[in-house]
């Protein structure tokens, strides 16, 4: 099978680089092992939260001269901004709806209660401005008896501390309840499925209309709008209350939806979207990728004339740690890790970890090298990358979209 | 204790996201979903059966859970496991009826006319309903009078050695009993590309119904000799194997070494769908298909629960669409319900109805002409479901095919 890109990696990076190439015309193919990270979205993705010093980052594209010289940031240079406005301007185009600029930081909750500060945020999910801007005076958070992904607990000691009046409430309805027959699935996007009926969504807004009178806020775990974010839009209208919607513990309603969503608007667009396959082997010659072969289709190869590999970090797939060194398993690219295993990662478990930076290295324009040389067609995007540590950087979606649409250009050059 | 196993639930990672796409479990809350029932169970079984579930039953083995894992966990395999390892229920009379889709095939044949009348008939329905417990709301396929293998003995097979190029075609039961005409359709459509098409020595059954319903022991013996017939074909003969069902090739190719512990690694590469089969010949250049110019169609395309694991739909999506004078609509991925003999019985209608609602609203406003799709189980089930009629793509490309000009193309 021929087509003009084929993108390895069906999440954030590699649809976006997809969406973009396939609008320009090219005929695409992304090849996923399973589903994307973006089923454990925060409900937001950042561009630069912290400093290496932990301090907040207020104004993401001031602070990226100060992070490590091996940060994808760098390679972008002077086109950072002009991708950040790109990609904020491109999402509500797939149809994904977000709040927040790429000139200051915002904040988001986390499923804790407590806030982090972030780039863009889906419409439904609660912000916040500063710190100290609370919720309101006096706060209701709703919980599903048994859902234990939202933990009220946290929640209410996160929102006292910033001065709200806080009680709890239990919402007892029998259509969330038949759930808990199987106790392990009370999960977020099972309970999102049950308020895709709109006599179960009627009798919520009636229920909240009832508690939360008297209340400044009510706080709700996000599983609402799994196919569609307007259905926390009509919960917001019909509740005479404030309402907050706060993350839950993975499966991410919002991010399930955004994945669903990037696959849709590719699809329609006439790109194909490959799920629940692997690429296994490849035929490089001189440094130019030839053919592809995954499990599923055996002999029968893809080829086209560029490649991405967006394939992810560790937890992807993308990189795979032996007991001495790490690598890229599918085309056995160049990739940066510390030699002494016993360099890789701190014992503190919450310190900066080393191994986050390992990643493919690439030239100045994402092409991956091969023994230091650069490849003729494959280029690299997201966190697959090195140089950047996401988790304590704040920086995964950033690198992930920004470095995909940067990819994009290179091959339509 | 044994603490470990040939499967690989200890890649498990728990990120959940395979119970985000199990169709069971977003209708019937009965089911524990696909990482209790798989990984998380297995963990506890390995201590022992008294940990075993029989909720299990309701996984209905569509792997949709295996195509959404990150992890390359084989979540399907591991429950079809546990249900043959711990399951204490017994398959009854039911069971037997319905898993022995070959004995049954080919008693009702030799009756069709009555059978086909008599299972319609609603007294019959209620009566089966309530001794068999197979639901009366379902329409069983029609039969044959004539079965494929005795219509191809009489028509087809004495021509079959003068083409320039050889396969060997595992027609199944549904063709065999139910619809011989695809089996002739494909007859047509590889003869035209220069196929000589051959049966295999002693066909049996794939065996899939037999090990949904419990009766592995007789599934292994049927698949020990349709591999046993498949290295004949392949090492001997020279020709590989097609079928013409998504769910048969699947089984041959994956249930057979996963679930069955029958190994077919010598053969597996030679075993495929007949619209692979054709697209590759037409992509490596190898033959050609000229369609008729009259041919003109909305169709809507449903990926099969098997047809997605195996990865394959694009094969018979991108032959459709060669089809001039074809608009193409592929569906939106999901599992139709029927999962085989699963929506038969009486206590899985009710989630069998409620799995497929979304596919067939989706159907009935696709403002197609009629559903392309590679399953027999499938077809029964939108169609009895939706407004639509269902073409097998194999039908469809025969129905196309300008004959005569394909003939010449390929047999100069």
């Amino acid at each position: 099978m021929k087509f003009d890109t084929i993108i390895i990696g069906g999440g954030l990076s590699g649809l976006s680089c997809a969406l973009r190439l396939q609008a320009a015309g090219r005929q695409c193919a992304v090849i996923s092992a399973g589903q994307s990270s973006l089923h454990f979205s925060s409900g937001s993705f950042d561009l630069l939260g912290l400093r290496a010093d932990k301090s907040e980052v207020e104004h993401p594209l001031d602070e990226v001269k100060h992070l490590g010289e091996m940060h994808p940031y760098h390679k972008l240079g002077d086109s950072l901004s002009h991708y950040a406005a790109l990609a904020e301007s491109l999402l509500p185009q797939w149809g994904i709806r977000v709040k927040g600029t790429s000139s200051q930081n915002h904040y988001r909750y986390t499923p804790m209660g407590t806030l982090r500060p972030t780039w863009l945020t889906f419409s439904e999910m609660a912000t916040a401005e500063s710190k100290t801007r609370k919720l309101g005076d006096k706060v209701l958070v709703a919980n599903f008896p048994g859902f234990l992904d939202f933990n009220t607990s946290f929640v209410i000691e996160a929102l006292r501390k910033q001065g709200s009046q806080c009680e709890v409430t239990l919402l007892d309805m029998e259509s969330v309840n038949r759930l808990r027959v199987s106790s392990t699935e009370m999960r977020a996007s099972n309970i999102a499925k049950v308020f895709e009926s709109p006599e179960a969504l009627r009798e919520l807004i009636e229920r909240l209309n009832h508690v939360a009178a008297g209340y400044d806020c009510v706080v709700l775990p996000a599983v609402f709008g799994f196919s569609d974010a307007d259905l926390a839009a009509q919960i917001e209208k019909e509740v005479h209350t404030k309402v907050a919607f706060m993350p839950t513990m993975p499966p991410s309603v919002a991010g399930i939806r955004t994945q669903k969503q990037l696959r849709t608007q590719f699809e329609r667009m006439g790109g194909t979207f490959i799920l629940g396959d692997e690429v296994v082997k490849a035929d490089i010659e001189n440094g130019k990728v030839k053919k592809i072969y995954t499990q599923n289709h055996g002999d029968m190869g893809f080829t086209a004339e560029n490649y991405v590999l967006a394939t992810g970090h560790f937890m992807s797939g993308g990189l795979v740690a032996g007991t001495q060194s790490v690598c890229e398993p599918i085309f056995g690219s160049d990739v940066y890790y510390l030699g002494n295993r016993d360099e890789w990662f701190d014992k503190d478990f919450f310190r900066s970890q080393n191994y986050s930076t390992f990643g493919v290295q690439t030239d100045s324009h994402f092409k991956v090298l091969f023994g230091g040389q650069p490849s003729a067609n494959l280029y690299a995007a997201g966190s697959v990358l090195c140089g950047a540590d996401a988790m304590h950087e704040l920086c995964a979606a950033g690198v992930s979209l920004l470095t995909a649409l940067s990819v994009a250009d290179e091959i339509l050059k | 204790m044994n603490t470990t196993n040939d499967n690989n639930f200890e890649q498990c990672l728990k990120c959940s996201v395979c119970t985000v796409y199990c169709p069971v479990l977003e209708v019937n809350p009965l089911y524990p979903g696909p990482k209790q029932a798989g990984p998380d169970g297995e963990r506890l079984r390995l201590k022992g059966g008294a940990f075993y579930d029989e909720a299990l039953k309701y996984c209905l083995n569509c792997k949709r859970c295996e195509v959404a894992c990150p992890s390359g966990v084989k979540i399907g395999d591991i429950i079809q496991l546990a249900k043959i390892k711990y399951s204490k229920k017994k398959p009854g009379l039911r069971e037997n009826m319905l898993a022995n889709t070959d004995f049954m095939g080919s008693l009702a044949t030799k009756m069709a006319p009555v059978v086909n009348l008599s299972v319609g008939l609603k007294p019959v329905k209620l009566a089966m309903d309530a001794l068999f417990k197979i639901d009366a709301h379902r329409t069983f396929p029609s039969y044959a009078s004539q079965t494929f293998e005795s219509w191809f003995k009489k028509n087809a097979a004495d021509k079959q050695d003068a083409f320039p190029h050889h396969i060997t075609f595992f027609h199944g039961c549904y063709i065999n009993y139910n619809y011989p005409q695809l089996g002739r359709d494909m007859v047509k459509v590889l003869n035209a590309l220069g196929y000589g098409v051959h049966l295999m020595k002693n066909e049996k059954c794939c065996g899939v119904a037999l090990m949904s319903n419990g009766l592995v022991e007789k599934a292994k013996r049927q698949a020990e000799g349709n591999i046993e017939n498949i290295r004949h074909s392949v090492k001997d003969e020279h020709r590989e194997v097609i079928g013409a069902s998504s769910t048969c090739v699947f089984t041959m190719r994956d249930e057979y070494p996963h679930v069955l512990g029958v190994d077919n690694a010598d053969v597996r590469d030679s075993i495929s769908i007949a619209t692979r089969f054709i697209y590759r010949l037409l992509d490596e250049g190898k033959a050609q298909l000229k369609f008729r110019e009259d041919y003109k169609a909305k169709i809507a395309y449903h990926t099969p629960c098997h047809m997605e694991k195996l990865g394959w739909g694009i094969y018979s999506t991108l032959l459709l669409k060669m089809i001039p004078g074809v608009e193409l609509t592929i569906l939106e991925s999901r599992c139709c319900g029927i999962g085989g003999t699963y929506g038969f019985k009486k206590e899985n209608y009710a989630t069998s109805q409620a799995i497929g609602a979304p596919l067939f609203r989706q159907i009935d406003n696709s403002g197609a002409d009629f559903v392309a799709t590679d399953c027999e189980t499938c077809k029964w089930q939108i169609e009895m479901s939706t407004s639509l009629k269902v073409k097998h793509p194999i039908s469809i490309l025969a129905e196309a095919l300008d004959e005569e000009e394909t003939k010449r193309l390929n047999l100069r």
